[in-house]
């Protein structure tokens, strides 16, 4: 089949066509153009407050978009009317900033709500899966613990759990490493491998830690604050020694000038 | 070591050619002495320090030079520009330091949120434009709640019945101790002031009926319905506005859950099943409260129970009950809507509770103000 851009949106998860995001009359960011292929983990990167989250909430559709396309597998998901949008999200699995566990439920509880609504497992089955999925990010035991209970790591973990709950094609993680000490930070990333190789989902991921950056994505999208639009697109690791843009090359190398690359590419 | 003579903080504006000159002296200190500041502040950056008589500082010395150097409005995009950024010849390397740090990033002047610059007609029309909004949003709630109620009466909604019947206990059997306290002494009240009149007319025994009409039509459900509002209707407003806060109600949306459904549509059921049943029991224990002050003034309990019988009709006794829904439904929309448009902060959990309890009770005010008008055209 000869490649035409028809069918590179036919090919790509997540398709983003000149994507616009605003509050009322504040652009955020303009003309955002990006792809993201299947099993790929990909990064949205960029300074602090430059609408990375934001960029997340419209991928979700917690957010309108001002103009601009969304298409997942060639599908509009932005012209989608309610009931269609809900049969995108239940493929969607999102994991929020703060972990967003609802507070009044135990873990294994908050696990077992998606499933209980969304499946027609009896619930020995649901018992046995949340348990399987705390075992996966490696908090079984703590099935009965309130949220507020545990540490902030545990609740990140947690929220992964969740947001794997419905055995998502595509999984979105908002600032996973953030907060987290070295050694979890790297468990977390382990995890997200291993997840995307065992259950090959599409993973989108926000963050600004440089150290999961290199070792884990293969494809980002940089958002330039100073330009309101994306700065450059591809693999990190690529984009560190080779991007045209020198804020993106900054970023990627904690604001170092010179040309010698870190020891920590993948 | 003896204590040293504080020396007093002193600035001092000169000329030096092209350049003025500062000159600092003295110990610059939150807690010293305020600086002396010599001659006049030029409209432009410093050329040159003379630092030789500094003592001690803390930050109130950088905090100094920063001001002036934004005051004259240093080419903000020069600082990037090696060389190009104010002279900072002279000052201690500490201080230097400092001040390059403070200068590295331009400041943001568009980012001022300065309220005083905004003329008083656009602040007006703000005003107007959020009352708008905001009459809207009320408007849109009461619709989708209505929405959800249909869906629930169809079996479309979906919320757990466990959450339905935790509100239930919560803003039910909870409830009866403070409705229980706030009833008795209510009707005890009536019963004091309107003996203290009756007696004078020989008339103690309508002590009863005053106290049952009183308390069957209208302070039973309306100190019913204000205990609930600051009681439940602030719990809705806090638990809502924190999870909010908290991303838990994005949560449900991404799980395909309907917040509407799943978070408001158990609290309105359960607070409309609640609030009558509160209602008869407030008006019970309102005229039990009647009947003891009745049996201190020497009515005995079995004739003031028969007259408040024989006074109250069935009729009467609805009114109270038939408004007690609707305030139910008031206070569990004022809540649940302040809590779900509630701010992403703590500080926006506080405003929306606070702004729940003042419109369910405002409301509740007003609509038996209404009920009253209506009740007396129909003359019942």
């Amino acid at each position: 089949m000869p490649a035409t851009p028809e069918n590179d949106i036919r090919k790509a998860k997540i398709a983003v066509r000149d994507l616009t995001m605003a509050y009322d009359s504040f652009v955020v960011m303009r003309d955002l153009n990006f792809e993201v292929a299947t099993k790929d983990i990909f990064i949205i990167m960029g300074p602090s407050g430059c609408g990375k989250s934001t960029l997340l909430r419209h991928l979700i559709g917690l957010r309108e978009t001002t103009r601009g396309q969304i298409l997942y597998e060639g599908e509009d998901f932005t012209a989608a009317d309610p009931v269609q949008r809900r049969k995108f999200i239940r493929r969607f699995g999102v994991m929020y900033q703060s972990g967003a566990l609802w507070s009044s439920l135990t873990l294994a509880e908050n696990i077992a709500l998606p499933l209980e609504e969304n499946s027609r497992l009896g619930p020995k089955a649901i018992r046995e899966l949340v348990s399987y999925k705390l075992s996966l990010v490696g908090l079984s035991g703590y099935e009965d613990y309130y949220p507020a209970q545990i540490s902030g790591g545990m609740n990140k973990r947690a929220g992964i759990a969740r947001a794997m709950a419905l055995d998502p094609d595509i999984l979105f993680l908002d600032e996973p490493g953030a907060g987290l000490d070295p050694l979890s930070s790297r468990r977390l990333d382990d995890l997200i491998l291993r997840l995307r190789d065992s259950l090959g989902s599409t993973v989108v991921i926000v963050t600004h830690e440089l150290a999961s950056i290199l070792a884990i994505a293969n494809n980002s999208i940089f958002l330039d604050t100073a330009t309101r639009t994306q700065g450059a697109t591809g693999n990190p690791t690529e984009l560190r020694d080779h991007s045209e843009n020198p804020a993106v090359r900054l970023f990627l190398r904690r604001g170092e000038k010179s040309e010698t690359p870190s020891k920590s590419s993948p | 070591m003896p204590p040293e003579e504080p020396h007093p903080p002193r600035a001092h504006w000169s000329r030096e050619g092209e350049f003025p000159v500062l000159e600092i002296s003295g110990d610059w200190l939150r807690d010293g002495a305020a600086p002396v500041i010599a001659g006049a502040a030029p409209e432009q950056a410093p050329g040159r320090y003379l630092t030789d008589k500094l003592g001690v500082f803390d930050s109130t010395l950088p905090a100094f030079i920063l001001a002036h150097l934004r005051r004259v409005g240093h080419p903000a995009a020069a600082v990037a520009v090696e060389g190009a950024a104010p002279s900072l010849e002279g000052l201690p390397p500490s201080l230097a330091g400092l001040m390059r740090l403070a200068l590295a990033v331009p400041e943001e002047t568009d980012a001022h949120q300065n309220s005083a610059d905004i003329p008083g007609i656009s602040k007006l029309g703000g005003v107007s434009l959020a009352a708008w909004a905001s009459i809207i949003s009320v408007a849109e709630f009461i619709g989708q709640s209505m929405l959800a109620l249909g869906r629930f009466v169809t079996g479309r909604a979906r919320f757990r019945p466990r959450d339905f019947w935790v509100v239930v206990q919560e803003c039910g059997a909870q409830a009866l101790p403070i409705v229980s306290l706030i009833s008795f002494l209510i009707g005890l009240i009536l019963a004091f002031v309107g003996n203290v009149q009756l007696a004078n007319f020989g008339a103690s025994l309508y002590v009863a009926d005053l106290v049952g009409i009183a308390m069957v039509r209208e302070m039973g459900v309306v100190m019913t319905a204000i205990i609930m509002s600051g009681r439940t209707g602030a719990a809705f407003a806090a638990h809502l506005g924190s999870m909010k806060a908290n991303e838990e109600i994005d949560a449900l949306r991404t799980f395909g859950f309907d917040p509407f459904d799943f978070l408001v549509l158990p609290r309105l059921l359960a607070l409309v099943l609640m609030m009558p049943l509160l209602t008869l029991y407030a008006n019970f224990v309102g005229i039990f409260g009647g009947m003891l002050v009745g049996a201190a003034v020497g009515i005995p309990p079995v004739l003031y129970w028969n007259e408040t019988l024989a006074t109250i009709t069935l009729t009467t006794a609805s009114l109270g009950v038939l408004k007690s829904v609707f305030f139910g439904a008031v206070i569990a929309m004022s809540g649940c809507l302040q809590g779900m448009h509630a701010g992403n902060s703590s500080a926006a959990v506080g405003e929306a509770t606070t702004r729940a309890v003042v419109a369910s009770i405002t409301a509740i005010i007003i609509f038996d103000s209404g009920f009253a008008a209506i009740f007396t055209v129909l003359d019942i």
